[in-house]
């Protein structure tokens, strides 16, 4: 009873400290972010770095996803005769929710593992401490322009996301099934806040830029310096963004659609 | 052992000093009783046997972990680890070659050597171009400036973060196991460049090394870690004439001496094996 209890102190108490320094991080980054960002190039080109490499597999999926919207959507609306909604009822499912989530699940798994496994590898081969020692603060010169360009290429991924799954729930709805292609537009128009619905989605994405990029970043920051350490790191980094999205998706959606 | 006095240690020419430093980790204890110096124009080679705490003492050298006790100082200031400012001024002057190089594997070759000259110098980019490929043909690597860090030899490797090391003309250099890896041609090239680099520049050199021959051809002063301090301190010749049995086992490389060439079995050694044992029968 005693070992066991004990188990269950050291385990809060180890989750604690995770999540102070995690936190301390988050202020570092956010201490340290002024003199990083009077450096533009160097979050430009990790924006490029992290949004470009994340475009194909965003694109493909927001695809993918507007099909099977433009299907399923149709079979349920059609019971009421209300096939024409199909756009707004793509529009809405993809701009409030699937987007910004789905795009961070793929971030978390594109981006998010790739800079956790480049900041531990840099940190397993000394690159860090060089820079350290050449009185460069890697936290500066390496982290921040990444946490911001994740911040910058979040919102950007899941705006295009949404944009393709739309024209995919079109080609399905309009093109293959035969929906009205007035209706299906102008419902979506009609239907469609900005502040509401598009404003919402995007800051939904903000924040899980926010979540995704930090926690990838600290993963590679705090991993052990060995092929063992990075590989847990990076596996980390996929499951704990991905909860935290979800998470994350639940709280924010109380807050803005309640 | 000769020892230095602490006039020595405060010498205004020592770019470096220890004076009676103790370094570690947390509670484990690695050296203790440190008392050496660098000074401008010096090449100075720390030499010692595995896990004698070489690298450790770079370490401290350049604020990476604090001292436990006594004082180290750079540049005639103490050398700090708390101060970041501080540090950070005191690296500008400093260059480090990495045991494994460290080269940024992002970059290329032009771009890992000129990476100091673009965060610390204002040069235009001509400047820096001719300032980068001047380093480049020191170590004999111009005409791999275009390479990425992934198509070079380690020993490549190793003198490009030399060429990066100095670039910036540091006054006070370190080189962690400058000549692991090189061929003998370059092993010789590199050896008498850092002996100019102290004569023309008159900066200090610190080398951790384990290579005697090279070390002892360049260097002025030569200290000997082990049993978890400073054994011996001299020039090459002193070291070589000393009859101090752990001087002449190490220089002479004899498997018997005072240095053991096996590890010790310890109690958690022979639990372990008792535990194999079991397991087998």
């Amino acid at each position: 009873m005693v070992a066991w209890l004990g188990a269950i102190g050291a385990a809060t108490r180890s989750s604690l400290v995770g999540l102070g320094s995690f936190a301390r991080f988050f202020g570092l980054m956010l201490a340290r972010s002024g003199a990083a960002l009077r450096r533009p190039g160097l979050v430009v080109q990790q924006v490029h770095y992290i949004g470009n490499f994340s475009l194909v597999i965003i694109l493909v999926s927001g695809m993918f996803v507007g099909f099977v919207l433009g299907l399923q959507g149709y079979y349920t609306l059609q019971r009421y005769g209300s096939e024409e909604a199909l756009g707004l009822l793509v529009a809405l499912s993809l701009v409030r929710e699937l987007g910004p989530v789905v795009t961070a699940l793929l971030f978390a798994g594109r981006a998010g593992t790739s800079l956790t496994a480049e900041i531990g590898l840099m940190k397993a081969g000394e690159q860090l401490a060089a820079m350290e020692v050449m009185a460069v603060d890697p936290v500066r010169r390496v982290l921040v322009p990444r946490f911001w360009a994740g911040i910058i290429a979040m919102p950007l991924l899941a705006a295009l996301f949404s944009m393709v799954g739309i024209l995919g729930g079109w080609g399905v709805g309009v093109l293959m099934i035969g929906v009205d292609e007035g209706a299906f537009w102008s419902q979506m128009q009609n239907g469609v806040d900005f502040v509401d619905d598009i404003l919402n989605g995007v800051i939904k994405s903000v924040v899980f830029g926010v979540a995704v990029t930090l926690i990838a970043l600290y993963q590679g920051y705090s991993a052990r310096p060995t092929p063992e350490g990075v590989s847990r790191a990076t596996t980390r980094t996929v499951v704990l963004g991905s909860l935290t999205v979800l998470g994350l998706d639940f709280l924010l959606t109380a807050l803005m659609f309640s | 052992m000769p020892t230095q006095t602490l006039s020595d240690v405060s010498s205004p020419e020592a770019v470096l000093s220890f004076h009676d430093v103790t370094v570690g980790y947390g509670n484990r204890i690695i050296l203790q009783s440190i008392t050496m110096q660098v000074k401008r124009g010096q090449v100075v080679a720390v030499i010692g046997g595995s896990g004698s705490g070489k690298t450790t003492l770079l370490r401290a050298a350049t604020g990476q972990i604090p001292i436990q006790q006594g004082e180290l100082s750079a540049f005639g200031q103490p050398l700090d680890t708390h101060d970041s400012r501080r540090l950070y001024e005191q690296r500008q002057r400093m260059g480090v070659l990495f045991q494994q190089g460290a080269l940024f594997t992002d970059l290329d070759v032009f771009e890992n050597v000129a990476f100091p000259l673009r965060e610390h110098a204002q040069l235009s980019e001509s400047e820096v171009r001719e300032r980068v490929l001047s380093k480049l043909q020191d170590v004999g690597l111009r005409g791999a400036a275009h390479l990425k860090t992934s198509e070079i030899s380690g020993g490549m490797a190793r003198r490009v973060a030399l060429a990066r090391a100095i670039v910036l003309e540091p006054e006070l250099i370190f080189y962690d196991e400058p000549f692991a890896g090189l061929d003998p041609i370059s092993l010789g090239v590199i050896a008498q460049l850092i002996r100019s680099m102290s004569q023309t520049l008159g900066c200090g050199a610190l080398l951790i090394t384990h290579d005697l021959e090279e070390s002892f051809a360049i260097a002025d002063q030569v200290y000997l870690l082990g049993r978890g301090s400073l054994v011996a301190a001299g020039t090459p010749q002193a070291l070589q004439a000393s009859t101090d049995p752990f001087v002449v086992q190490f220089l002479k490389g004899q498997p018997d001496g005072p240095v053991a060439f096996h590890y010790p079995e310890t109690a958690a050694f022979q639990e372990w094996l008792a535990r194999q044992q079991g397991g087998q029968s």
